[in-house]
């Protein structure tokens, strides 16, 4: 498991991006990743390539983090999905509030 | 008069021709003298019938003979002779270029004029006594590097039946798949896999090893073994990736490597993944559009496994859009005049063929035509993957009836973790493990992860240390969740978690039941709704999602004891 960052050119948008499984163990790892000094940004992208599980207290991340980037009005989306991490992205109902590419 | 030169010693077999029977004398005495057997004819058809009986290693010819003259003697003998160098030496008193010429025309390799001198001539037997030598040597030489040539071709023939037996269990012979690729490729370094993904879909792999022969085919055999096993086990394209790279890392010489493309295709979805390291970018087509994919990974067997990045490009692919990867040897190509064929002719190909059904054909054709007469064909790889529903390949869907991948389909397991273990392990990806040697369960790893990984964390957190999920309301909440968690999991005593699986086969699937009982206090499950939470609520989904995914999940005892039937079809 581990996260890593990178911002785009005009610091708009924040990618994070999870690799291995996304549990509980990563909650403060993640949360260092978002509330980044320099933020919150206008965007965010969760790229999860090389994410191969979730559980829920990883939707209970996302949804943190949703909250921190402005609640209804965050703007986050999340990219690259494996189909099972899909499956519980969509099982949860979280294509109502996130961005799922 | 003895020499030293090498063979001189030796006793030659020498055949006097003339019709004079004084100059025969003559020079029968001369060469008996320099120790050699000689053997007389008196014309030329005499001369050819002795050369037959006598065998000799270099004639002497008279130039004209009554009956058959010289040159046409000469002729005969150096078609009798066949392979073998027989020297022959006309002996004449014509000096005129225009005849002595002809005696070399008619196959003669030097002439001797009369009068006869003994020591040019002596000097001459041992000048073509020394051809003679180097031209059997020669032919020695020859047959063995034929020899050796057959040797080899056959034990390559053997080599790829073997690799052929290894690497082409899969299906290449799809309908959505075409192909070119030299019949003894593995031995120029190229390879190409393919294989059905067990949940549907297909992996396809082209690798280009560097170097030739041996090394490249040795390196191709772990590489196809991993390949259609792990695809055959429902593993992922990257886990494969990795696998592969750290194999090949660990096998090959420094300096070895294998450049790839691996591609994922989802029918279902329409979708393909591709992964690129080293070899040439490849194309997209797209209805009527082109999409060069940029090669931009390091090739397999080069980083260590930490630093292998297997991230992959995802496209969408409608029916009928296709992909061509290729090797090195397509762009490579080169025609008479040393010029490469290069990827601006391939990519001018492309975009002048979009619309054409047959692209496959009219790039091969290109480049065939660009090489020209006798170029090296055998040195091109092509392939073209069309996205098609999957019911159109053409090909039966028979891995699971390959030995070995039938699997474990009923058994029962019980695992049972005390006291401070449970700080300090989590046996969440061991369970998977077990639950994933049944084939049919692999390809819902992440189904599976999540439903143990659910059942494990809220009898450790919930049922052993007594957390409440309502804790999680807040984002500071949510922290100090899991400080409390980290806490209390350090003083554990006396406490487990029991963990029971059963997995019984069915005809075409089975079904895993999970039983899971803590040691802590349990809790009212009679108040669970088992709905999903607003999206202000930091948690709670755990239930919701176990009770998506299995066909019964129950509580028991005080509740702390849940379990979860789930249920799968092949």
């Amino acid at each position: 498991m581990s996260i890593t960052t990178s911002r785009s050119d005009d610091n708009a948008e924040l990618t994070i991006r999870i690799k291995g499984r996304f549990d509980f163990s990563s909650h403060q790892e993640f949360r260092d990743a978002y509330e980044n000094p320099e933020g919150p940004f206008e965007q965010y992208k969760i790229d999860m390539t090389e994410t191969t599980y979730l559980d829920s207290s990883a939707l209970g991340m996302l949804l943190l983090l949703r909250d921190y980037a402005g609640g209804d009005n965050a703007k986050i989306c999340i990219t690259n999905c494996n189909n099972d991490v899909r499956k519980i992205l969509t099982i949860s109902n979280f294509e109502q509030l996130f961005v799922i590419q | 008069m003895a020499s030293s030169v090498l063979g001189s010693q030796k006793t030659l077999k020498i055949l006097i021709a003339d019709d004079n029977q004084s100059d025969r004398m003559i020079l029968q005495n001369i060469v008996k003298k320099q120790g050699h057997d000689t053997a007389t004819a008196v014309d030329g058809v005499d001369a050819i019938e002795k050369f037959s009986e006598f065998r000799p290693d270099i004639v002497l010819l008279d130039a004209l003979m009554p009956r058959m003259d010289g040159f046409e003697a000469a002729r005969k003998i150096k078609l009798l002779a066949g392979e073998d160098l027989i020297p022959i030496i006309f002996l004449t008193s014509l000096s005129d270029a225009e005849s002595l010429a002809k005696c070399l025309e008619a196959g003669g390799d030097d002439f001797l004029s009369k009068p006869y001198n003994r020591i040019i001539l002596q000097a001459k037997i041992n000048a073509f006594n020394r051809m003679r030598i180097m031209h059997k040597t020669l032919l020695r030489q020859r047959d063995q590097i034929a020899e050796h040539n057959d040797h080899m071709m056959r034990e390559q023939q053997v080599a790829k039946t073997v690799f052929d037996n290894v690497a082409h269990v899969g299906c290449l012979g799809a309908n959505n798949i075409k192909h070119l690729l030299s019949p003894l490729a593995v031995f120029n370094g190229d390879v190409l896999l393919a294989c059905q993904k067990p949940s549907g879909g297909m992996h396809v792999l082209l690798g280009d090893f560097t170097g030739h022969g041996l090394p490249a085919a040795i390196g191709a055999m772990p590489l196809a073994e991993i390949f259609y096993g792990m695809t055959s086990k429902g593993y992922a394209l990257g886990d494969i990736l990795r696998e592969v790279n750290q194999k090949l890392r660990k096998i090959l010489p420094v300096g070895f490597f294998c450049c790839a493309c691996m591609a994922e295709l989802n029918f279902e979805q329409e979708e393909i993944e591709i992964w690129i390291g080293g070899l040439p970018d490849c194309y997209l087509v797209q209805g009527d559009q082109l999409l060069k994919v940029a090669s931009n990974r390091l090739p397999l067997g080069i980083l260590k496994g930490e630093a292998f990045d297997a991230r992959t490009y995802r496209f969408e692919m409608k029916h009928g859009d296709r992909v061509y990867l290729w090797s090195d040897g397509i762009v490579e190509a080169t025609n008479a005049k040393g010029e490469m064929f290069g990827e601006k002719r391939l990519q001018q190909v492309f975009e002048d063929n979009l619309q054409e059904p047959n692209l496959f054909e009219k790039i091969r054709r290109s480049v065939v035509d660009f090489m020209g007469e006798g170029g090296p064909s055998d040195d091109l790889t092509l392939v073209e993957l069309t996205m098609m529903p999957e019911k159109e390949l053409g090909i039966e869907n028979n891995y699971l009836t390959n030995t070995g991948l039938k699997g474990p389909q009923h058994w029962r397991m019980a695992y049972e973790l005390c006291s401070d273990s449970l700080a300090v392990f989590d046996p969440v990806p061991l369970l998977l493990q077990i639950v994933m040697e049944v084939p049919g369960l692999r390809t819902r790893n992440g189904e599976m992860f999540t439903i143990l990984s659910e059942l494990y964390t809220n009898a450790l957190e919930h049922g052993v240390l007594g957390l409440h999920s309502k804790l999680k309301a807040s984002p500071d909440g949510f922290a100090e969740y899991y400080r409390l968690r980290e806490e209390r999991i350090r003083q554990l005593d006396g406490h487990f978690v029991k963990v029971d699986v059963r997995h019984k086969g069915a005809v075409a699937g089975g079904v895993l039941t999970i039983r899971v009982e803590d040691s802590g206090k349990g809790f009212d499950y009679q108040k669970l709704d088992g709905k999903l939470p607003g999206p202000t609520c930091y948690s709670g989904r755990g239930t919701a999602l176990l009770l998506s995914m299995c066909s019964r999940v129950e509580y028991f005892g005080q509740g702390n004891i849940v379990e979860v039937d789930y249920e799968w079809q092949a």
